[in-house]
């Protein structure tokens, strides 16, 4: 074929500087786009945070005002959500999958350049919403009918926002869940893909199956916003909390789509510090698809205190302590694998070790949330921000950065700074415990979340969590700058990298050339 | 030209997609100023519409022009063909959002809103409402010209017929499929031709009814939660079915320009299954919303 031989010069063909990143078709490039993207977001987000913590350092009102902490809370859980945990997995799945089920790319290149690129311009809508008449959209990132409904144009401008973030998500979950069934190596069986490969499978098809729900529960606000329908009005047969169910339909899925790419990235970085096979694969695969399942069955205990019919709180009550179940699997085979390994103790590992332990500590307050007439007390405090930031920042965001020491030398070619690495990650675990250990108490005794002002009993809490905030937002900065160093330079990388790791991304060459595996590899 | 890796091909860079983005947020840009009465929300909203058309003309050229070539094996063939049905799969659960607000409403909204009477005294419920500051319901396809009450359109008389329509449309689609398998070039444009008029006269049918329902009928967007739902689930199947006339519109053009082969069809085959998806969405629309 002619191509065949354009190939070798295809390198002359290719646009350099901005244009390269904007026009490129490369799986590498494309996830090498995500995951800046997704550190860029991560940065804004947690500068949102630093405002929501330097106002609640004091009991009273002293630095913003209470609609613009309203806004920061909204747009700090919209910016770390759809900025920054969702396309740093994406931008995982882009740089690992390919490699580790023997690809030459995504299975549809193009569309995986489009998927990235909707997202700056998607941001640039959501984080201009700030700066529309009336300030940003303050009515949480939930979006809660009626208030949303009387939000001013901002909400408009996040609600299109949404739409193209959904349309980017839709179709790089498409691509994914295609470039898994479709280009895999030969003798790559599904029971063969490594886990992290299986979590984003799974990933992809909640992501299918429920953002364009999310887009439709945006579409009937938006009309009933501007085009006089009366979805969730009542004076209208309408219902407000038809609104919660259709966005919790979305939004629990949502849950598991950012954490179970976390869990697919621990479960490749603990079998190769430990030196033994991850224990249980199947009953891992079977875990995941469990954990999928029943994240559609349980969305409902976000909303235990809307007012349902009983039949309503204990089913929702019964089927989210079943997800304790798979998750049990889970964080039990990690442990397994650990056992009686010759384990050291790497960035990398340091990150997953915590994880199990601070996911472990979420799930288990998710737990107690998930018991109805608990949760009637818990609902809206402190306790539930505390849960979900064991979950998602210590859960997700943290095996992001785990997973992103244990390939960086894949994908640079250079070792990342080992010293940093390891003060990077004390200083993340000990702030970060410091930020949101104390919020647990918080919540138990009653403080209310998304509120500038507490009473004067909460100080002493409030003061040492923002203190830690400060210092957890601070020490990201050292990752940025082990990140650029490791980019720029150091020690060469071999093509294992760690002691005898498994899987097919090892057995290329670090850096990874621009096309990997041109020739599928023979998998046995 | 661009590289193909173990017979996979990967294309080269390609500036549509950010063109696409710049298109989709002009558009949404456009559209969230004219929400909010910005005069320059028109314009911008037509510039955006614009370079989405210009960059699906050059997207889906590139792509016509490379499969044509002959650059795609049966590899990259079947990838288009998962994308499609997950991209279909994506589709019917935007459709379960609206079908989800139509049942929830129905079955708990509106009975619970008239049981809870110190809220809205004198509101009875029952299935159609426009809710209890809405418009009341009359006889179904009685005339009114009284703005405080709306009837429904009947389901035994167009919609029935729109029924008949679009499964019929499913038919001829499947049968000019089977002269493209089999190279008969002339039975496959005529079918599929037949489908894109069956498509047409659905949607001709469906804008008479709107038409008829804010003319005659008093039911509107605004007429409560069954205006807001039957306008809703209704109108974006409309929208849809616009869409995959479009689809099969440029199908039947390039079937007429000698595209295609008996075995290589994807194009065809995407539209096809688009088609049948309106079809099954139509099917449910037509029990839960026209006859239940």
């Amino acid at each position: 074929m002619a191509t065949a031989e354009a190939a070798h010069h295809e390198e002359h063909h290719h646009p350099s500087g901005i244009m390269r990143w904007i026009t490129t078709t490369n799986h590498k490039d494309i996830g090498t786009l995500y995951l800046s993207f997704s550190l860029m977001m991560f940065m804004v987000g947690g500068a949102m945070a630093l405002v929501i913590r330097a106002e609640l350092f004091q009991p009273g009102l002293q630095i913003v005002d209470p609609h613009f902490f309203n806004q920061m809370t909204t747009m700090h859980a919209l910016v770390m959500i759809f900025g920054a945990i969702m396309p740093g997995f994406v931008g995982f799945a882009n740089w690992m999958i390919p490699m580790m089920i023997g690809a030459p790319d995504m299975a549809l290149p193009r569309l995986n350049n489009w998927s990235f690129w909707i997202l700056p311009f998607a941001f640039t809508m959501l984080l201009g919403s700030l700066f529309a008449p009336g300030g940003g959209p303050a009515s949480g990132w939930t979006l809660y009918a009626p208030l949303s409904i009387q939000g001013g144009m901002s909400v408009d401008m996040t609600i299109l926002a949404v739409h193209m973030m959904g349309i980017s998500s839709v179709l790089g979950a498409i691509n994914i869940v295609v470039t898994v069934f479709n280009m895999r190596a030969p003798g790559m069986t599904l029971m063969k893909m490594p886990l992290f490969v299986w979590t984003w499978l799974i990933t992809a098809y909640l992501l299918i199956a429920v953002m364009p729900v999310l887009a439709g529960a945006v579409t009937m606000l938006l009309t009933d916003r501007h085009f006089g329908t009366a979805f969730f009005d009542p004076a209208g047969g309408g219902d407000p909390v038809m609104f919660q169910h259709i966005f919790w339909f979305f939004g629990h899925p949502e849950v598991y789509v950012m954490i179970l790419p976390a869990f697919g990235i621990i479960s490749e970085i603990i079998p190769t510090f430990a030196r033994k096979p991850l224990f249980g694969y199947a009953s891992m695969v079977l875990a995941v698809a469990g954990i999928a399942f029943l994240s559609f069955i349980v969305w409902a205990h976000h909303m235990f205190t809307v007012g349902m019919p009983l039949i309503g709180e204990l089913f929702f009550m019964y089927a989210t302590m079943l997800i304790a179940v798979p998750t049990g699997v889970k964080v039990f085979n990690w442990v397994a694998t650990m056992w009686r390994g010759s384990m050291t103790f790497e960035t990398p590992m340091l990150f997953a070790i915590s994880v199990v332990v601070l996911f472990t500590i979420g799930g288990l307050s998710g737990l107690m949330l998930a018991i109805t007439p608990a949760d009637f007390q818990y609902h809206d405090t402190y306790f539930v921000v505390a849960h979900f930031h064991y979950v998602l920042f210590s859960g997700a965001a943290m095996a992001m950065m785990g997973g992103a020491y244990y390939w960086l030398p894949k994908w640079t070619g250079h070792m990342y700074d080992e010293k940093l690495g390891k003060l990077h990650f004390w200083l993340t675990a000990i702030f970060f415990n410091i930020t949101f250990f104390p919020q647990h108490f918080l919540g138990l005794a009653g403080m209310p979340r998304r509120i500038p002002d507490y009473a004067l009993q909460f100080t002493e809490f409030n003061v040492m969590s923002s203190i830690g905030a400060f210092g957890l937002g601070f020490s990201q900065l050292l990752l940025v700058y082990v990140v650029v160093k490791c980019v720029r330079g150091g020690e060469k990388a071999s093509a294992e990298v760690w002691d005898n790791p498994k899987g097919l991304e090892w057995t290329v060459p670090s850096p990874a050339p621009y096309h990997t595996f041109e020739t599928p590899p023979q998998v046995r | 030209m661009s590289s193909s890796h173990g017979g996979y091909y990967l294309p080269d860079p390609s500036g549509w997609p950010i063109i696409g983005s710049i298109g989709i947020f002009t558009l949404a840009l456009g559209f969230m100023l004219f929400l909010n009465d910005v005069s320059t929300g028109p314009i911008l909203m037509l510039v955006g519409a614009g370079v989405v058309i210009f960059m699906m003309f050059g997207w889906f050229g590139t792509v016509i022009r490379e499969s044509e070539g002959g650059l795609y094996n049966d590899h990259v063939g079947l990838s288009f063909r998962m994308g499609m049905m997950w991209f279909i799969f994506s589709e019917v659960m935007f459709f379960a959002a609206f079908f989800g607000a139509l049942f929830y409403t129905r079955q708990l909204a509106v009975p619970w809103l008239a049981e809870t009477d110190l809220l809205w005294p004198g509101f009875e419920g029952g299935w159609p409402t426009a809710g209890p500051k809405g418009p009341m319901p009359i006889q179904a396809d009685t005339p009114t010209a009284d703005p405080a009450q709306f009837s429904t359109i009947g389901p035994w008389g167009i919609p029935l017929l729109n029924t008949a329509i679009l499964l019929f449309s499913s038919v001829t689609v499947t049968i000019a499929h089977h002269a493209i398998k089999a190279n008969q070039r002339g039975t496959l444009i005529f079918w599929l031709a037949f489908t894109v008029v069956l498509g047409f006269i659905f949607l001709y049918f469906q804008a008479y009814e709107y038409a008829h329902a804010y003319g005659e009928l008093g039911l509107t967007l605004g007429t409560g939660v069954y205006g807001a739902t039957f306008f809703m689930l209704t109108g974006f199947h409309g929208a849809h079915v616009t869409i995959g006339v479009i689809i099969l519109t440029v199908v039947l053009l390039r079937c007429m320009k000698g595209h295609f082969s008996p075995e290589n069809h994807f194009a065809f085959e995407a539209g096809a299954w688009y088609w049948h998806f309106v079809d099954t969405v139509w099917v449910g629309l037509f029990i839960f919303v026209y006859v239940l």
